[in-house]
């Protein structure tokens, strides 16, 4: 088994209204819960906006603690699924499962063990 | 015994013996250079020793034992290990289809992998091209071309991209990929611009053997067959579409005598044989449309009535405005220009040097010189195949047929 990170790639702006919101998180409660059932499951988060991020940096023994998140964009990581599958052609199933759901790109990548 | 021809037998059983290695060993690498090692032992040593009574079985079993000395080698305890992976990848696999090869085809042509290192691995790992003929090829230096399939089978290792055929359920739209890859290797070969044209006339060559492994691979894949016909017939214009000073020749203008007739009949036998499955295709369409081509004793006797029908299907079932251009094309002959231009008005395709070279001939045959002029200009301008441009660039003063099919 290997482990893929599937992350969850999300326009800035506000959240959605409830009722785009909702149907959605229901759709990953469920994928979720799929994940659980079939031994697939690792870990789950979705993660707060990247305006609560904070950088920190070491440059010459000294802190440099810096607003805001690693990079700017468009886009930004909205949250994210460690899961465990047998080979990619796997992973990728989940991942265009959890691409419908959330109806944004899904980025698969291989963790190294 | 010293009369065997390495090249002949590297190309044909190179893919197969990678195939079966990767299946035993779950590594491409050490598939890829344990099979390298073992025709560099048989170069070695059949002239001497005579040529064994199945040199595919010599080569695959050499290559077995070359590959469990290099992970002896490699590390302690190594021996144990190459057998637990034999154990491993031995197991029953899932999916349709059994053959090593087939594996490997839709490892290489997976679509995690970008297009160009698709066809790079097809030609690598099927074909038993070297780097340097697949980078001689495709005009990108050797070293560009190494990098990329280096990537590739990192990619293919870290990511866990399956050795394996396809569940069911995804195996039409993959198989769809598999074909792109081999027709995208035959294109590079038949219309490039430029290059080496020995190598192109490989590129071609290997683009239509790796089409006949697929249909012996996949034989209920009426699609395979289609696009093998399909790379048959028009692979059998090749003498006849370019003029002694290397200048494109029209289908409609091609000696129909140089025509290969062996390559005509066969891709014409299995057009037929498509037609009684009846699961019509794009690649079996289109390979119908150039039967019906070949069928023509000369251009002015062509069905285009039959052409315009097979247009009218591959239209419905594979919709897109350069469909819809070519059909056009076979309207202009059936009912005449006027029609054909009101469809070519309509198609998104103004920066396509094809759309402007129909158009310009339609609006020739309407007697709008002036027009037709412009948009032959427009088409000069537009092409990037310099023998295209000066052809074009006559055409806006003369009067002849656009370039149709190959």
């Amino acid at each position: 088994m290997k482990q893929y990170l599937l992350s969850v790639y999300q326009p800035d702006g506000g959240t959605p209204p409830p009722e785009v919101l909702e149907p959605i998180m229901e759709g990953l409660r469920r994928l979720n819960d799929d994940l659980r059932a079939a031994g697939a499951w690792v870990f789950a988060a979705g993660l707060h906006a990247p305006e609560t991020a904070t950088v920190v940096r070491v440059r010459d023994g000294a802190d440099l603690i810096t607003d805001g998140p690693f990079t700017e964009g468009k886009e930004h990581l909205g949250g994210f699924t460690v899961i465990q599958a047998p080979d990619l052609d796997a992973a990728l199933r989940w991942a265009r499962r959890m691409a419908d759901v959330t109806t944004l790109p899904i980025e698969v990548r291989p963790i190294a063990s | 015994m010293t009369d065997v021809d390495f090249e002949e037998l590297y190309r044909r059983e190179y893919g197969r013996a990678v195939a079966i290695l990767t299946r035993a060993f779950g590594d491409l690498d050490l598939a890829e250079d344990a099979v390298q090692d073992a025709f560099a032992a048989a170069v070695r040593r059949w002239p001497a020793e005579g040529c064994p009574p199945s040199p595919t079985g010599w080569i695959v079993t050499t290559a077995r034992n070359r590959a469990i000395d290099r992970l002896r080698r490699a590390r302690a305890g190594a021996e144990k290990e190459a057998l637990a992976m034999t154990a491993g990848h031995d197991e029953p696999v899932a999916g349709p289809f059994t053959d090593d090869r087939l594996r490997l085809v839709f490892t290489c042509c997976h679509p995690a992998l970008a297009l160009p290192v698709r066809v790079a691995l097809t030609l690598r790992l099927l074909g038993g091209l070297t780097t340097a003929e697949i980078s001689r090829a495709f005009l990108v230096p050797e070293a560009t071309m190494a990098q990329r399939i280096v990537r590739a089978k990192a990619k293919i290792r870290h990511a866990g991209i399956p050795y394996r055929v396809p569940a069911e359920a995804d195996l039409p739209e993959r198989l769809r990929g598999v074909l792109a890859v081999v027709y995208l290797i035959f294109n590079e070969g038949y219309a490039a611009s430029s290059g080496d044209a020995l190598v192109r006339d490989d590129l071609c060559a290997e683009a239509i053997r790796l089409g006949r492994l697929l249909v012996e691979l996949m034989p209920d894949e009426p699609e395979a067959r289609g696009l093998l016909a399909l790379m048959l017939l028009i692979g059998s214009r090749r003498d006849a579409r370019t003029a002694p000073d290397g200048t494109p020749v029209l289908l409609a203008d091609q000696d129909r005598s140089r025509w290969d007739r062996t390559l005509v009949a066969e891709g014409q036998a299995i057009v037929r044989e498509c037609l009684r499955r009846n699961r019509p295709g794009p690649y079996q369409i289109q390979a119908a449309i150039n039967a019906v081509h070949s069928d023509a004793p000369s251009a002015a006797r062509t069905d285009w009535a039959q052409i315009l029908q097979l247009y009218d299907l591959l239209a419905t079932i594979a919709p897109g405005p350069v469909v819809a251009l070519n059909r056009a094309v076979a309207v202009a002959e059936v009912h005449g220009p006027e029609p054909a231009l009101a469809i070519v008005d309509g198609l998104p395709l103004a920066d396509y040097h094809v759309f402007q070279a129909v158009r310009a001939d339609l609006l020739r045959r309407l007697g709008r010189s002036e027009e037709a002029a412009v948009a032959y200009a427009r088409a000069a301008e537009l092409t990037g195949n310099a023998a295209s441009r000066e052809w074009l660039l006559s055409r806006s003063t003369a009067g002849r047929p656009p370039p149709v099919a190959r």
